[in-house]
């Protein structure tokens, strides 16, 4: 093992982490430990956040009124440099418009008859799920709050919108309206204020 | 023999005061009574103060000075100034009158401030201002900024923090001015790097400034010490959110070499802690993280346009030749302020 001490006092950032870095690199590959002082808590951040990327061993201790001692431990068995590039989760940046709320006022779609109202509904939230943009939020309230707990029909299209990064809430009075409060499957619940707040600063209210 | 001269030991926006400790002192101030003519004072913690003087005309002040972050004291000169002239842009004014601030030790050779003071000079000449005077100091260490007036109609004003949610982020410049400029004192920078960073710096976001005053621009600051996070998050104020697509993020190529080898600044680190938890991100490399956290000199604006005129927007910025690009949206408040995906 070998050990040795590099002087950073006064040095600023980021000379202490090259002169730590430098040293490190003098192991040759060889198991060893490297401490380096020095007078302010950012460096030490900065040389705790290398050795962390470059997975080194790290532990920083305070000696005393703006000095600092930083020990980072190499294993020696030259680590692979970089780690294998991870599989580039795609983050799909336009899936979401982020304006977009959907407010679910009703279990049912349009008026006329309910039995066909229910089915528009669960058709449009199918349909919804499906876009290639999906809304940020969707606000359920009265009679909508039924669609977010047990028994409803649209729980699976939901939960794919929830996995996707929707928003999924329903109004807290209404579940308590109707007795749903420990029935609800997906989302969170919400108020009054805060759809408030939902619907007046949206980009686009969609109401079905 | 005279002392060897050390004019840059690392200075531009990366000599800021943490954002931290600079908040904790602003709010002890005294605050005297509300002048409603003030509209945009530092509550905002806007770029530059705007206060209207009658229902179509508002003047617009600011202040910006730091130490050398080139050697070259003519091209520091021309950075600092388009840095202090850049708040007056972000607030969507037209400079009008400027004065120089100097802080110069007294037994350097003249011919450096007056290398510097000449860079200074033609920016003003280029934004279409008048250097009116000036101040100067005899200082340890060389200091050179500008006190800027602006005017602007005061409801054409640009805040920094009234975007909306649904609103897309625009950005002007690339990223990385701060880890090149820092690699570039320890030697590390190549000059081709640099060329392109000063050439960045010593831009006038002048050219910005006006497109943008031609589409629905919601809110817009200019991107300095404080990274592309500090000054995102000053724009999200509280009140919304923020998603960064981190491919999107214009940077200048060498940075990202630069950060994976640390050579990070002392100030980029500050603006990671100010952070803290308020900024996620998933499966982001480790250059980039620095590359948003970077603090900037002379940067960028950083804009929230909203989504029916950003295209049209980006393609007009594109067109007179800035790498502006559109690197993420705003949104309505999360568990975490900012999202980089």
């Amino acid at each position: 093992m070998k050990n040795v001490t590099v002087n950073a006092m006064g040095d600023p950032c980021p000379i202490p982490v090259v002169k730590t870095k430098k040293a490190i690199a003098e192991f040759q590959g060889a198991a060893g430990t490297v401490e380096t002082l020095v007078d302010n808590e950012i460096a030490v951040q900065n040389l705790t956040k290398m050795a962390k990327v470059k997975g080194y061993g790290v532990s920083s201790s305070k000696l005393g009124e703006a000095q600092y001692k930083v020990a980072i431990t190499v294993s020696g068995e030259e680590v692979a440099e970089e780690q294998p590039e991870k599989s580039p989760e795609v983050c799909i940046p336009d899936a979401r418009r982020k304006g977009t709320v959907v407010a679910v006022t009703s279990a049912t779609m349009g008026t006329g008859s309910d039995e066909l109202g229910a089915a528009l509904m669960k058709a449009f939230l199918y349909a919804l799920s499906q876009q290639d943009e999906l809304p940020g939020t969707i606000l359920f309230y009265n009679g909508g709050a039924h669609l977010t707990c047990e028994g409803s029909a649209s729980l699976e299209d939901l939960q794919n919108m929830e996995a996707q990064g929707v928003e999924i809430l329903t109004c807290g009075t209404c579940l308590n309206y109707y007795g749903l409060t420990d029935k609800l499957q997906i989302g969170g619940v919400t108020n009054m204020y805060d759809i408030v707040e939902r619907l007046t600063k949206a980009a686009l209210v969609v109401r079905p | 023999m005279e002392e060897k001269i050390v004019f840059c030991k690392g200075g531009g926006c990366t000599a800021k005061l943490g954002a931290g400790v600079l908040s904790r002192v602003l709010s002890r101030l005294p605050k005297g009574p509300e002048d409603p003519n003030l509209l945009i004072g530092w509550d905002s913690r806007d770029d530059a103060a705007v206060y209207q003087i009658s229902e179509d005309l508002a003047i617009v002040q600011t202040l910006d000075f730091f130490p050398p972050m080139v050697e070259d004291p003519y091209t520091f000169g021309q950075i600092a100034a388009a840095n202090a002239l850049s708040d007056i842009y972000a607030m969507g004014g037209t400079v009008k009158t400027a004065l120089n601030i100097v802080c110069f030790p007294e037994k350097w050779d003249l011919n450096i401030l007056g290398e510097i003071l000449r860079g200074g000079a033609e920016k003003v000449l280029e934004a279409g201002g008048i250097l009116a005077g000036g101040h100067s100091i005899a200082d340890d260490g060389v200091k050179y900024g500008l006190s800027v007036t602006g005017i602007v109609d005061p409801r054409r004003v640009l805040a920094n923090n009234r975007g909306a949610a649904g609103d897309v982020l625009l950005l002007t410049k690339k990223l990385g001015v701060g880890i090149l400029c820092t690699a570039n004192r320890v030697g590390e920078a190549s000059q081709e790097a640099m060329a392109e960073a000063i050439s960045s710096m010593t831009t006038l976001n002048k050219t910005a400034s006006e497109i943008a005053a031609q589409y629905d621009v919601h809110a817009c600051t200019d991107v300095t010490g404080f990274g592309l996070v500090g000054h995102l998050r000053e724009m999200l104020d509280g009140k919304l959110g923020a998603e960064i697509h981190w491919r999107e993020v214009p940077y200048f190529q060498e940075a990202e070499r630069h950060a994976n080898e640390f050579l990070l600044t002392a100030a980029g680190q500050r603006n990671r802690n100010f952070a803290g938890d308020k900024i996620a991100f998933r499966d982001v490399p480790f250059f980039m993280e620095e590359i948003l956290f970077d603090p900037q000199t002379s940067g960028g604006l950083l804009m929230a346009v909203s989504p029916r005129d950003a295209d049209a927007l980006l393609l007009e910025m594109r067109e007179a030749g800035l790498p502006a690009a559109a690197i993420g949206v705003l949104t309505l408040p999360g568990a975490v302020e900012v999202t980089v995906c």
